[in-house]
């Protein structure tokens, strides 16, 4: 699972580079999380993307597309190849997800805020089937800035949504800079323990403790989890790391070599 | 007869030729920091995006009357409407999508009823906003913001006509919505091309056919006249940069004058600048009319240009329309 974490990381590098924009930042800060959860965690069948057992995964932050296609291609929904046609027209591959092009979205998304709410009513209606499937939803800690997040985190909490399990990117940054700079989120456990959360901290880049922490999620019962995840951006790119001018740029041919010989060795 | 170009517009020497390119948003961005120097009550908010809405100049310059409030455009409106209240002239800015319809309600019920003088500035318009796709490729701007009263809409040509249009939003009162765009577009205008709100200018003379565009389709409604003009159709080109309040007399003048009309914008026609037109044409002086735009489509993901060219957005779209309207009104 390391070396899929691995090869998604270089994934998310080539294809950023081979459509010459898109976000690498936050795609490799979510890389384990999303290793995890396609490789591990998730009940999915890439063959059968709308086999009704499946648990379900949420992207709230739309963005971060190039590692849930990563993630999405080496589970085997579509071919690794695909990967190079990312926001080309005529792809699959949009900027921003959309379902109706690529089957096994389960929503097209892009407008930060939305998916919490999403996966809530998800979490709703599969229980009213008395489902017993999971819902994952993945949102971004400056994410946390919009309102309906938090409109959400009440539902969640109030409907006692334990079939719902959020997580949270937290790498401390987002376009115009540091989270504490542009709109302090801090403290961020403690805001959602005031909600009704069940709140596991993990440092997400290390797969034992991010599956763990997963597992914990599942047994845990009569309310909603989420898991706060300390990552960095641009995690396994030493020139990406910790920069916020590399949340939506693409690295150019000779950044891109030397990314990928960073990840060679990683 | 054959078109003649408006000399009193002073329009670009190079129109016709190796026309300079740029964005929209830097008109913004320069519009700003002149307000930042001439008036102490402009303020500027912006949702964590403010280099690619051009505000960082303004916050480099001024960093006491900028505002960021983090990833929260409802919040952001609200704040807005409060500072109007203290005779502030808030600059409230992101992208076109997010500003005009996440915070909609906050602009419909805060802003435009209540009627504070709150200016929009809506970035990334129209299908050339390019790889980042549809959910950033605001096509729905004009539509959900002439629908309201007290409103004032204005989707300038290119960065010269985007700088004037910033300087007078602040010069008048009420709330304002400005469009404008991410990507490089022909400069049509220059610094002595007239420009007043609620105005449409008439940059090309001709009794056949009128052209009406707005946005970055004035230019291609340029070239698109000069190719009629070759094939001895006189076209009259206006730029309608102000969408609402419309400027009614001009479009009855080239309605009763050519008979026959194109609109040309890079958005929706179902409720956009075209359907203003329309609106205008039907009840005082119908004539056939073709509506150059989206056609009830979501953007993509792909280049500018071959987007324009997928979405026909381009000179040689206005072209085939004109010569169909032109049969239309035989
Ligand atoms: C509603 C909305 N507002 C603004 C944006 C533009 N935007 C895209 S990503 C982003 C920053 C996201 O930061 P964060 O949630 O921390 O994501 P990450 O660091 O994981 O990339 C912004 C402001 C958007 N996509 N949607
Ligand atoms: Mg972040």
């Amino acid at each position: 699972m390391k070396k899929t974490a691995n090869e998604m990381r270089k994934d998310i590098i080539k294809m950023t580079n081979a459509a010459g924009s898109g976000h690498p930042g936050g795609s490799l800060s979510s890389v384990e999380i999303m290793t995890a959860l396609y490789f591990k965690i998730m009940k999915h069948d890439p063959k059968k993307h709308d086999w009704e057992e499946r648990d379900r995964f949420i992207l709230s932050k739309g963005h971060a597309c190039p590692v849930l296609y990563s993630a999405m291609a080496r589970s085997g929904y579509f071919p690794v190849e695909e990967l190079k046609t990312l926001r080309k027209l005529g792809s699959r591959l949009q900027g921003h997800p959309d379902r109706k092009k690529l089957p096994g979205l389960e929503i097209s998304c892009g407008s930060l805020g939305q998916g919490l709410s999403i996966a809530a009513g998800i979490s709703i209606g599969l229980r009213m089937d008395k489902k017993d499937q999971r819902v994952y939803c993945l949102m971004g800690d400056g994410e946390l800035q919009e309102g309906q997040i938090w409109e959400a985190a009440m539902t969640g909490a109030h409907y006692k949504l334990d079939n719902l399990c959020g997580i949270v990117d937290v790498n401390n940054l987002q376009i115009d800079g540091f989270t504490k700079d542009v709109m302090n989120v801090e403290p961020i456990g403690d805001k959602w323990r005031s909600f009704g959360w069940h709140v596991i901290e993990v440092d997400g880049h290390n797969l034992e403790e991010v599956i763990k922490a997963f597992e914990e999620a599942e047994k845990t019962k009569g309310m909603p989890t989420v898991i706060l995840a300390k990552t960095v951006k641009g995690k396994g790119v030493s020139f990406m790391e910790n920069k916020a001018e590399w949340h939506g740029a693409a690295p150019n041919s000779e950044q891109t070599e030397t990314a990928l010989k960073e990840l060679e060795v990683y | 007869m054959s078109s003649k170009d408006n000399k009193e517009m002073y329009l670009s020497e190079k129109l016709y030729g190796d026309v300079d390119q740029v964005p929209t948003r830097n008109g913004y961005g320069h519009g700003l920091v002149e307000l930042g120097e001439t008036n102490k009550d402009v303020v500027v908010l912006t949702a964590d995006i403010s280099d690619s809405v051009r505000t960082q100049w303004f916050a480099d310059k001024y960093p006491d009357r900028f505002i960021e409030v983090g990833i929260s455009e409802q919040d952001m409106m609200g704040i807005a409407a409060g500072l109007a209240t203290v005779g502030k002239i808030p600059f409230v800015s992101t992208y076109g999508v997010f500003c005009t319809g996440r915070a909609w309600d906050q602009i419909r019920t805060t802003v435009a009823y209540g009627d504070f003088n709150v200016k929009i500035g809506g970035a990334h318009g129209g299908i050339s906003v390019g790889a980042d796709g549809a959910t950033h490729q605001a096509l729905e701007e004009i539509t959900l913001t002439r629908v309201l009263p007290n409103m004032t809409v204005i989707v300038p040509a290119d960065s010269e006509e985007t700088k004037k249009a910033t300087l007078a939003a602040a010069a008048t009162d009420g709330p304002f919505m400005l469009r404008f765009g991410r990507e490089k577009v022909p400069v049509v205008t220059t610094e002595k091309t007239p420009f007043k709100v609620g105005r449409a200018e008439t940059y090309v003379f001709g009794d056949d056919i009128s052209i009406i565009a707005c946005g970055p389709m004035v230019y291609e409604a340029i070239i698109a006249a000069k190719e009629l003009d070759k094939k001895g159709i006189s076209v009259r080109v206006i730029n309608m940069h102000t969408v609402k309040p419309i400027d009614k007399e001009t479009i009855i003048k080239a309605a009763k004058e050519t008979g026959a009309i194109v609109t040309a914008e890079e958005h929706q026609v179902a409720g956009g600048m075209g359907s203003a037109v329309a609106e205008v044409v039907v009840e005082n002086c119908p004539v056939p009319i073709k509506l150059v735009g989206v056609r009830d489509r979501f953007g993509e993901s792909g280049e500018p240009e071959e987007l324009m060219v997928e979405f026909n957005l381009k000179s040689t779209d206005i072209i085939k329309a004109a010569e169909q309207v032109l049969e239309m009104k035989k």
